[in-house]
């Protein structure tokens, strides 16, 4: 039986199953993860949100450069309404040395983040999720103990002008869930920076 | 007269050659670049004659992007006298093409046609150019009459030619 089991799971492997990362409506699995103050942060320990806005970041992508304010603006609106927002970084600091620890601290003073910054330092985190790029938002529900993913994909459909966008898509998503609806859409896509790993 | 043209013009290729064999930038003119919304780019995308197309999509901030350019002009190089379109498709800041965009691509002396795509809804174009892209890049995407792939990762130049030889007609 054990035997089995352990095909299946090569099976589903090797068809990319596990590959693909999280679904809307799957359960997102809790990290332990060193926070820019020095601590380390789980998911767990947001005992009183509604859920999380989990956005996998950087220092180094223009992409993210261009959303940090609205990442900042975000967090400020939605925190108090139980949505706060937790950025990782899951790119290797020797494949780019500018998403380093010490350079995320220097980013999070700079810009004054109000949000968690983490580092996925092992790069085990972002594969389970399923993210291929900087900035990639996973909204996630919370449901008793655990966290349900609500909605995947871009902040908004403009990264150049923040004064120009016309779909919220990710504000629009917090919001339907707050209103108890399912948010609409429940996947977006934009252009990133890819995740750096060493060759 | 005219032998001194011929021998600027050899001094000329000589020193191309030089700095190309010490992968050096060369001095060549790179192309113009031409800036356009994805509905004005999408024809590109299905192009209906006898070429292959191998349509990649970059930016001059992109690391790994940067790094496979000179596969994607070697390809474009190795096969001018075939039917093989290499088209870059740039996603920088349409601001920055005078200061960084344009010298980048003068720097790497690129040959290969260069577009700039200027359409900041990338949701809408991303499913577009591929269901298969999350939006990372760099992307790129190889068709020709009876094959079409997308490939979201880097290349190097012998992979690109394993792609690509096989569809020239």
């Amino acid at each position: 039986m054990k035997k089995i089991y352990l095909l299946l799971l090569m099976g589903m492997y090797s068809t990319g199953l596990f590959a693909q990362g999280y679904e809307v409506g799957d359960i997102a699995t809790d990290f332990r993860l060193l926070n820019v103050d020095g601590n380390y942060v789980s998911m767990a320990d947001y005992e009183d949100a509604k859920g999380i806005v989990l956005i996998f970041s950087c220092n180094h992508c223009p992409y993210v450069v261009a959303y940090e304010d609205r990442m900042i603006e975000l967090h400020n609106t939605y925190a108090p309404k139980g949505f706060p927002l937790v950025a990782v970084n899951p790119n290797d600091s020797i494949a780019e040395p500018r998403d380093s620890y010490t350079k995320m601290i220097e980013r999070a003073e700079e810009k004054n983040f109000p949000f968690d910054y983490l580092l996925d330092a092992n790069q085990l985190i972002y594969p389970e999720y399923g993210a291929t790029r900087t900035p990639h938002v996973y909204l996630l529900e919370k449901e008793g103990d655990q966290f349900r993913v609500a909605y995947i994909g871009a902040i908004d459909d403009n990264y150049r002008d923040a004064s120009a966008v016309e779909e919220h898509f990710l504000a629009n998503a917090i919001d339907a869930l707050l209103a108890g609806e399912r948010p609409d859409p429940e996947y977006t896509r934009a252009i990133g920076c890819t995740i750096k790993v060493q060759n | 007269m005219k032998y001194i043209g011929t021998i600027t013009m050899l001094a000329f290729f000589a020193v191309l050659n030089l700095s190309k064999a010490h992968g050096l930038p060369t001095s060549a003119e790179a192309k113009e670049v031409e800036v356009m919304d994805f509905d004005t780019f999408l024809p590109r995308l299905e192009m209906d004659n006898d070429s292959v197309y191998v349509i990649n999509f970059w930016a001059t901030w992109c690391a790994p992007c940067v790094r496979e350019l000179p596969a994607f002009e070697q390809l474009n190089e190795t096969y001018s006298d075939q039917k093989v379109k290499v088209i870059l498709v740039s996603l920088d800041n349409p601001d920055l093409i005078d200061d960084r965009v344009i010298p980048f691509m003068e720097r790497m002396g690129l040959q290969s046609e260069v577009i700039l795509l200027d359409d900041p809804n990338s949701n809408r174009w991303i499913p577009l150019v591929s269901e298969e892209w999350s939006g990372a890049i760099p992307a790129t995407v190889i068709y020709s009459a009876g094959h079409r792939s997308f490939h979201e990762r880097e290349f190097e130049f012998e992979e690109l030619e394993e792609i690509v030889l096989p569809l020239i007609q």
